[in-house]
C-alpha cells in the first residue's frame, strides 16, 4: 500500500544543507547559551521513589545519551522535566524553572519530547501534523481560517526528515521509522530547543538508524538533545556523552569510553562485580532489593 | 491526484472535494429547503419539517463536539432547553402585554413576574440572552471540567446528569417555569400571529436559513486549522499538550459552539411546535439528539444533519403506525449502528466512493506530489 522505508528513503532523510540550516538556525538568539540544568531531582509515586537526587547538565552541541536498565528512571526523568510527573528539586532550561508548571507552558518555553511509541495524529496527514506542531503561538483569527500557504518551517522540516513526498499521506499509514522522523520534524517546527527523545530508533532498520543518528547529530550541534536509548551500537556511533542511570540515580557520566570502563556500570549491566573495590555503597548490585527512602 | 485516491485519511478525503463542490451542495440544499419543500409540502408537513430542522441544529453542534472533538455530549437537552425556555418566556411575556403577567403564573403562582423574567420582555435582550446564557454556562462548565481532565465516559455521565438535574429543576418550579406542563399557548412571535399559515411558513424559512448558516459555520470550523487541531485533541490529547497547546481550551470552544447551536435550535423549536416542557429537555431527548448524529455519521459535515432529519421523520411516521413502538426501534437502530457501522451511514458512502475511485485510478506507484497543496 504505502511507501515502505528502505535504505533509499533513509538516505532521503539525509539532511540537505539549506533546509537544515534554515530550520535549525531559527531564532537561535533566543536560546543561544541555553542548557538543561537538573539539580536534586526527585520523583516519588506514593512510597516508591522512582528518581532521586539526580543532577544533570546538558549543553548545546553535546549529544547526550541516557541509558540504564529497565526501571532505572530514564523515562520518569523526562516525564518530570516535561511536567507529566510531579517532582521536587530543580530543572531549569533557558534560565526558567520547569518544575511545577503546566505541560503546555513548558512546551511553549522550548521543551519538546517524543515517546517510546510514536504518537503522531494518525488520522491527519503528515503536513497537518507538522502544521499543528508549528502553530502553538497562532492567534484565534489564524486558527479559524483554513491553512493557506504551507509555513516555511514546515516545508523545511518535510525536506529535512525526508517526508516531502508523503506530505498528504495519513500519518497512521506511515512506517514505524517514518513516524519517528515525523515526530522529530514536529519537535523542530515546534521550535523546541531542548529535545528529549525516548528511544527514537527502536524498531528501525540499520539504514534508518544511521540516517536518524546523522540527523540527531546535526540537530545536536544547534540544540540541546537528550536521547534515551537501549541500542548500544547506536550509542557508540553517535553519543557525545553518556549518563548511566540505575535505580533512580545517576550511576556514571562521561564519554562512551569512560562509561564503558566504569566498573559500576559494568556491574549493573553484567550483573557481577569486576572491580575489587565497590565504587559506592549506593551502586547496589542487582540482587539487593529496591530500598524505600 | 493519484495519491489523493490512495490515501486512507478520512479527514483529508473530506476536505479535498474543495470549495466548488461545497458551493454546489450548498446551493442545492438551499433550493430544496427554500423552494421545493414549501411548494410540495402541506402546511402541516412543512411545519413538521421546520421542527425537524430545529432538532437538526442541535445535531450540527453535536457532530462538531462529538464527531470531531470526541466529546460525547449526552446532555445537549440543557442548552436546547435554555434556548427554548428563554424564547418561551419572552413569548409568554409578549402575549401578556407590557407589564402583564403570563396566564400560568396567575393560575399557579403569586401572580407576580419574578425578577429574572423581566429582562426577557425586550425582544433584543431575549435574542442576545439565547446566545449568551448557554455560551456562558458551557464555557464555565467546559473549562472547569476539561482543565480537570475529565473525559470520555466520565464527561458523558456528567453531561447527562446535568440534563437530568435541569429537567428536575424545571419540574420543581411550577410557579415560574410551568412545571411539568412547560410553557405553551403562545399567540404571537415577535408580533406575528402564530396561527396565520403565512407566518408559519415564514418560521419554517427562518429555521431553514438558521440551519444552513450553522452548517456553514461548522464547515468553516472543520476545514480551519482549529478543526485540524480539534481532531488532534480527540486522537491524542496529551500529545497536543506537549506541542504547547492547552487542549482544555480547544475542547471548551467546540463545546460552547455546540451549546449555542443547540440553544438556537431550541429557541426556534418553541414558536414552531408551540410548546416546551421538561419532557423535551431531559435525559431521553438528550440521547435522542445523539441517535441521528450517530446514524448519519458523526465525524462528517452533513451526516449529523441528514441523520437527524431522517430519524425525526422515521419517528413521526413510525409513531403514527405503532404509537409506542418508536422507542424500541430507536434503541435497536442506535445499537445496530454503533455495533456494525461505527462511522454511520456516511461511512458507506465514503467506502463506495473510495472503491469506485480505486477502480478508475490505475494502480500507479505513489507519485511525487511536491508542490501540490491540498
Amino acid at each position: 500500500m504505502t511507501h515502505v522505508p528502505t535504505a533509499e528513503t533513509a538516505a532521503g532523510a539525509e539532511p540537505t544543507g539549506t533546509a537544515a540550516e534554515a530550520l535549525l538556525g531559527t531564532d537561535s538568539t533566543r536560546f543561544r547559551h541555553d542548557y538543561l540544568e537538573v539539580r536534586g531531582l526527585r520523583v516519588a509515586f506514593g512510597g516508591f521513589v522512582a528518581v532521586r537526587d539526580v543532577d544533570l547538565t546538558v549543553t548545546q552541541g553535546d549529544l547526550r545519551f541516557l541509558i540504564g536498565p529497565n526501571g532505572a528512571g530514564k523515562t520518569t526523568l523526562i516525564d518530570a522535566v516535561t511536567g507529566l510527573a510531579s517532582a521536587t528539586g530543580s530543572a531549569r532550561f533557558g534560565g526558567k524553572e520547569l518544575l511545577g508548571r503546566g505541560t503546555h507552558r513548558i512546551a511553549r518555553d522550548g521543551v519538546g519530547r517524543t515517546f517510546q511509541t510514536a504518537s503522531v495524529f494518525e488520522e491527519l496527514t503528515v503536513l497537518q501534523n507538522l502544521d499543528i506542531a508549528a502553530g502553538a503561538r497562532r492567534g484565534p483569527l489564524t486558527m479559524l481560517r483554513r491553512r493557506g500557504a504551507v509555513p516555511e518551517a514546515v516545508e523545511q522540516a518535510l525536506e529535512l526528515v525526508g517526508l516531502t513526498a508523503l506530505r498528504d499521506t495519513a500519518a497512521g499509514v506511515l512506517a514505524h521509522g517514518q513516524k519517528q522522523w515525523l515526530e522529530i520534524g514536529m519537535l523542530l517546527v515546534q521550535d523546541a530547543h531542548l529535545l528529549l527523545l525516548d528511544e527514537p530508533v527502536a524498531g528501525m532498520t540499520h539504514a534508518e538508524r544511521e540516517a536518524t543518528g546523522e540527523l540527531l547529530r546535526r540537530i545536536g550541534s544547534q540544540r540541546v538533545v537528550v536521547v534515551v536509548e537501549h541500542d548500544m551500537d547506536f550509542l557508540r556511533s553517535f553519543a557525545d556523552s553518556v549518563t548511566v542511570m540505575h535505580q533512580g540515580q545517576v550511576l556514571a557520566e562521561g564519554t562512551v569510553a569512560e562509561v564503558q570502563n566504569d566498573p559500576a556500570v559494568v556491574e549493573v549491566y553484567l550483573g557481577s562485580p569486576v572491580s575489587t573495590e565497590p565504587p559506592t555503597t549506593q551502586a547496589a548490585g542487582p540482587l539487593t532489593t529496591q530500598e524505600d527512602a | 491526484m493519484t495519491t489523493t485516491h490512495r490515501t486512507t485519511d478520512r479527514l483529508a478525503a473530506l476536505l479535498r472535494p474543495g470549495r466548488s463542490r461545497a458551493l454546489a451542495g450548498f446551493a442545492l440544499a438551499a433550493v430544496v429547503l427554500f423552494a421545493v419543500a414549501p411548494l410540495l409540502l402541506s402546511p402541516f408537513r412543512l411545519s413538521l419539517l421546520a421542527k425537524f430542522l430545529c432538532l437538526a441544529m442541535v445535531a450540527v453542534g453535536i457532530g462538531l463536539a462529538w464527531g470531531r472533538g470526541g466529546l460525547l455530549t449526552l446532555g445537549q437537552g440543557v442548552y436546547f432547553g435554555l434556548g427554548a425556555y428563554l424564547m418561551a418566556m419572552h413569548l409568554k411575556l409578549a402575549d401578556a402585554g407590557p407589564g402583564g403577567v403570563p396566564d400560568f403564573m396567575s393560575l399557579y403562582g403569586t401572580g407576580e413576574v419574578p425578577w429574572w423574567w423581566e429582562p426577557l420582555r425586550s425582544p433584543v435582550a431575549t435574542i442576545l440572552l439565547i446566545a449568551l446564557v448557554p455560551a456562558l454556562l458551557a464555557g464555565l462548565l467546559g473549562w472547569a471540567v476539561f482543565t480537570r481532565r475529565v473525559r470520555g465516559a466520565y464527561f458523558a455521565i456528567l453531561s447527562q446528569a446535568l440534563a437530568a438535574a435541569f429537567a428536575i429543576l424545571l419540574i420543581g418550579q411550577q410557579q415560574t417555569t410551568g412545571g411539568t406542563n412547560g410553557l405553551n399557548g403562545f399567540r404571537a412571535f415577535f408580533g406575528y400571529d402564530l396561527t396565520d399559515p403565512v407566518n408559519q411558513r415564514m418560521l419554517y424559512l427562518v429555521a431553514a436559513g438558521a440551519l444552513l448558516a450553522m452548517v456553514l459555520v461548522a464547515r468553516q470550523l472543520m476545514v480551519s486549522r482549529f478543526g485540524e487541531l480539534l481532531v488532534a485533541v480527540r486522537d491524542g490529547e496529551d500529545r497536543v499538550r506537549f506541542l504547547g497547546y492547552d487542549p482544555a481550551l480547544v475542547k471548551t470552544v467546540a463545546y460552547v459552539v455546540a451549546a449555542v447551536m443547540a440553544a438556537v435550535g431550541g429557541a426556534l423549536f418553541v414558536p414552531v411546535v408551540g410548546i416546551i416542557s421538561p419532557a423535551d429537555v431531559g435525559v431521553v431527548p438528550s440521547i435522542g439528539f445523539l441517535v441521528g448524529v450517530a446514524i448519519g455519521g458523526r465525524a462528517t459535515l452533513l451526516g449529523p444533519v441528514l441523520g437527524s432529519i431522517a430519524v425525526s421523520w422515521a419517528q413521526t411516521s413510525i409513531s403514527e403506525q405503532f404509537p409506542s413502538g418508536w422507542i424500541y426501534f430507536q434503541g435497536a437502530l442506535f445499537i445496530g449502528v454503533v455495533a456494525f457501522l461505527p462511522g454511520g451511514l456516511a461511512s458507506l458512502v465514503r467506502r463506495r466512493r473510495r472503491r469506485s475511485a480505486a477502480r478508475s485510478a490505475p494502480p500507479a506507484p505513489v507519485t511525487q506530489t511536491e508542490g501540490s497543496t491540498p
